[in-house]
């Protein structure tokens, strides 16, 4: 048993859920419980959709359990079937279902239904949503490939010089993160490449749509979390490569174009003339991004203490733009799949920081508050982490709720992602004016620490200051001298806690039993940054 | 003010004999989990420990999730393969992680262990864990357990399933009192408060109160005056400890409320001249609100969809006080002993009905095109779409809807939709 306050992903029904309400044609018949629909929720309230998801539940119920819930599956399959007329079917249990074993999908299977129908086994009590949505999405298409697959060692013929190259966006879906804008910038970006768009999927495609995947000339692997089981199958069984680079942040989308230029075989100087890494001014990029940046304003975001937890895809390249396109310090890195570790591993090793591998979120807030970070980029959850501990913070990944869904245009990849990236993230800090002044005036009788920043709403005052938290638990901790916490108080909040442990561990490692004024500006100056 | 004879008050005879529409098929309705989302508010001292599966984690959390909470008092602890294994494993599992819990969190003194129907299926006993649990907490700390599974209840059956295990505990009193069930909004308890008090019943408890350590007293001079009908199962086990049911409409719009106050008065003797004194005041104010919003509704159709046991009574306030005319009404759950009142004042003419064929039901809704169907949010989005007005039927569970002084804001709940589909003009 896992105890869980709030969880990171829904059980993996949730990710066959998002595969079947993402495309057009697709229906799902989900064995489950009275009360499971609660689903149709996250569709229909944080998606905002204008329909209800093509999913039929049989709801049963314990009087139910006493008869064949077996019968109410084949009932609800053959009911389905004919109001909806998929072009395909999913049949699978969540969880309770799952107990009682009633092998929906193949019951399903044995029914003759003209129309392909995929059995799902989505194990509900060891894997999640996201691992549920590749698996679906990669067991609908090799069933909806199985008969055009080449015959192993055959070559993949060359492209015919006189069209241009084609490529797939592969997934994207309803309940990811932005997915619907970021479809939007790849597709100009390939477009200015001279690439056409073969098939989007799942998001917004039919099923006949998934049996054209092969009449691209490679994939592009847009949220591996969903797309690279299928990506991966398709190199082995098609010969299709698929990309590597995920394209958000200024850096990498230059390094996406390369490499998807190099798989098309194009020319993508055209594109990248004007992307000089380094330039100044503000035709220095595609984006806006580089030039704000740069501009005096942002001096002060300059060693920025930032800790990122989100989904692998999303936390890797933030911490790429926070490092290399912010100028933030990266404090912590994390994401909670475990079936993507190593990447985030990776990734964190070149900050000098250990990987934060977890879907707990009390091991999150905890190692939040240990680095006491001036800003949290992170997911729905880190929200009420930041909350909690008054830290400014910014939603990265999904999970995410429903003003993470805007109506605006606001892609997080490719050049005008960028762009929204910029905003999104400075947004919530102290701008620099106001942080200056707190640091000259302490006192002030309405702008102090406890205000929060004058151009964000003001919301509950009342939140633990991260500067009162996570020090002082060993037994070895130094006695603070009255005049010591009095100068400490001085320090603005959001590098208070910061200084507090530097401070507490300067003297440890110094032997002092008690932190005076002088202690605390000698560990200022040792740990100066 | 003196029309206290024209509030019906119907006898038991002639509403059982109303046909109702029986339907089984797909049901679009949240599990008894749901209620935790409000119980939790509510019962500032308890916590509530899911035992449950990733699907139950994220129902709550979904229902929940716009909140932000400095420290939530409700959590699942999630089955894993390991558990599912063996039974002494899951039992172990189980009352270490309430023991860590509970160290983390000293203030909490009811611990609520909330069945789901994973934990039914593989018939993990939580009774048996709460005396276990009990055994060794008590007296800090008291573990209770109910069934919050969509097997077994739905949506508001969720409360009605964790008041139902006060009723064990209550200490025995002879002593006359009023008790009052269902979890009300903290404002309206105390409005209620007030009035008993005003009409000079002194001694009045509420079931639940606002902290689960305080369980009320019951015996045979307790008059049970149920607020929710969706209790019917706490109300049962109440009689069955010896309190009497009154029985009245529900508290929604002006006459219920009337005939809602008037049970508890009869009962306690007050006259009627003293009743009138007490409510005429806030039975007019409550007109001059009703009548803002009654252009709005009246001669307008409703079409409500199952959800909350809600349905009749707030149907018959829409009906009576508010001239809409009614379609379909849906319930979850037809508990005939708690709305013998309010399906007497139903008129004959509509469609009752009980459970869901939920694609047979939306034929329905759109053969008969209402000018406003109540239904849940799965639904709202995809019907508005269809060019129908809804109103999404949970906020109904959420707002403080009961009492005189709520009247207007029910009835403006329902207006909502009308007046901003006439102010948009894109």
């Amino acid at each position: 048993m896992q105890l869980t306050l709030w969880t990171y992903e829904g059980p993996p029904h949730i990710g066959a859920m998002r595969i079947a309400t993402s495309m057009r044609d697709l229906h799902y018949v989900l064995h489950a419980p009275q009360g499971d629909t609660y689903a149709d929720l996250l569709f229909t309230m944080i998606e905002r959709q204008d329909r209800r998801p093509p999913v039929t539940y049989t709801t049963f119920q314990a009087r139910d359990l006493g008869g064949s819930t077996a019968e109410l599956v084949k009932a609800a399959v053959a009911e389905a079937f004919e109001r909806f007329r998929p072009a395909a079917l999913l049949v699978g249990d969540s969880c309770t279902a799952e107990l009682i074993q009633d092998q929906s999908g193949a019951l399903a299977a044995g029914m003759q239904l003209p129309i392909p129908v995929v059995a799902l086994e989505l194990p509900a009590y060891s894997k999640k949503e996201n691992w549920g949505a590749a698996e679906t999405f990669y067991h609908l298409t090799r069933t909806l490939l199985a008969d055009q697959v080449p015959a192993p060692e055959s070559k993949r013929p060359a492209r015919d010089p006189a069209r241009r190259p084609r490529a797939n966006l592969l997934g994207p879906t309803v309940l990811g993160f932005r997915c619907r804008d970021d479809v939007t910038e790849i597709r100009r970006l390939l477009d200015a490449l001279g690439i056409d768009v073969n098939v989007v999927a799942p998001l917004g495609a039919s099923v006949d749509d998934l049996r054209r995947l092969p009449d691209a000339d490679f994939n592009i692997d847009l949220y591996p979390e969903v797309s690279r089981t299928l990506t991966g199958w398709l190199s082995r069984s098609f010969g299709m490569p698929a990309t590597r680079t995920i394209p958000m942040g200024v850096g990498a989308t230059r390094d996406f174009i390369a490499e998807v230029a190099a798989l098309a075989g194009v020319d993508p100087s055209p594109l990248l003339a004007a992307e000089t890494p380094g330039a100044a001014g503000r035709g220095s990029s595609a984006s806006r991004q580089p030039w704000y940046a740069r501009s005096v304003d942002s001096t002060y975001l300059t060693g920025k203490r930032v800790f990122i937890f989100a989904d692998a895809t999303h936390a890797i390249a933030a911490a790429r733009i926070a490092a290399e396109e912010m100028g933030f310090t990266v404090v912590g890195l994390g994401c909670y799949a475990r079936d993507f570790a190593r990447d985030v591993r990776e990734a964190a090793a070149r900050y000098g920081v250990e990987a934060l591998i977890s879907d707990d979120y009390l091991e999150v807030e905890k190692a939040i508050a240990a680095a006491a970070p001036e800003l949290v980029l992170g997911t729905q959850m880190e929200r009420h982490i930041a909350k909690r501990l008054g830290i400014a913070c910014a939603v990265i990944s999904s999970p995410i709720h429903v003003q993470d869904v805007p109506a605006r245009y606001s892609p997080v990849y490719g050049f005008e992602g960028a762009n929204v990236l910029f905003d999104s993230w400075v947004h919530p800090l102290v701008m620099g004016l106001e942080e200056h002044l707190l640091q000259m005036f302490r006192d002030d009788f309405e702008f102090n620490d406890a205000a929060p920043a004058s151009h964000l709403p003001a919301v509950a005052a009342q939140t633990m200051a991260v500067a009162e938290l996570g020090m002082s638990d060993a037994d070895d901790a130094p006695a603070w001298t009255a005049d010591g916490e009095r100068e400490l108080k001085k320090i603005p909040f959001f590098v208070r806690g910061k200084a507090r442990r530097n401070t507490e561990s300067f003297a440890r490692s110094r032997g002092l039993s008690t932190i005076t004024v002088e202690t605390l500006y000698d560990a200022k100056a040792h740990f100066a940054r | 003010m003196s029309n206290l004879h024209d509030i019906p008050i119907a006898t038991r005879s002639g509403c059982d004999e109303r046909p109702v529409l029986r339907e089984r098929g797909q049901r679009e309705v949240f599990c008894g989990l749901t209620g935790i989302v409000w119980l939790h508010r509510k019962l500032q001292d308890a916590f509530f420990l899911v035992v449950g599966s990733r699907t139950c984690a994220h129902l709550i959390q979904s229902a929940a999730g716009v909140m932000i909470f400095a420290e939530p008092r409700f959590g699942t602890a999630i089955l894993t393969d390991r558990d599912l294994a063996g039974m002494a494993d899951a039992n172990d599992e189980l009352d270490r992680l309430c023991v860590t819990l509970l160290e983390r969190r000293p203030e909490i003194r009811t611990l609520f262990l909330v069945g789901s129907c994973p934990s039914e299926v593989i018939k993990l006993d939580l009774a048996r864990a709460a005396e276990r649990l009990n055994a060794r907490l008590l007296p800090q700390v008291r573990v209770l357990n109910y069934s919050g599974s969509g097997i077994e209840t739905t949506f508001t059956q969720g409360e009605d399933a964790a008041l139902r295990t006060f009723v064990p505990l209550m200490p025995h009193t002879d002593a006359r009192q009023l008790m009052v069930v269902g979890c009300l909004p903290d404002i309206v308890e105390d409005q209620f408060r007030r009035q008993f008090e005003q009409l000079g019943i002194a001694n009045v408890v509420f079931l639940p109160g606002r902290r689960a350590a305080d369980v009320p007293a019951i015996g045979p001079n307790t008059d049970l005056l149920p607020a929710q009908p969706f209790n019917g199962d706490t109300v049962r086990a109440l009689v069955a400890r010896g309190a009497r049911l009154l029985r009245a409409p529900y508290p929604f719009g002006a006459e219920g409320t009337t005939a809602w106050l008037q049970a508890a008065a009869r009962a306690w003797g007050v006259t009627p001249a003293a009743f009138d004194a007490v409510t005429g005041p806030a039975r007019a104010r409550t007109e001059t609100a009703l009548a803002r919003q009654r252009p709005l509704l009246a001669g307008r159709s409703l079409f409500m969809l199952p959800d909350s046991q809600l349905e009749p009574s707030l149907a018959r306030f829409l009906h009576r006080e508010l001239g809409m005319r009614l379609i379909e009404v849906g319930t979850p759950f037809l508990d005939r002993q708690m709305v013998s009142e309010e399906l007497a004042l139903l008129p004959e003419d509509i469609v009752l009905s009980e459970g869901q064929h939920l694609d047979r039901q939306l034929d329905r809704v759109r053969a008969a095109r209402p000018d406003l169907t109540v239904c849940g949010l799965g639904l709202a989005n995809p019907l508005e779409a269809e060019g129908l007005a809804t109103k999404w039927s949970i906020e109904l569970v959420f707002s403080p809807i009961h009492g005189y002084d709520q009247a207007g804001d029910l009835a403006e709940l329902f207006a909502r939709p009308f007046a901003r589909r006439a102010r948009l003009a894109v």
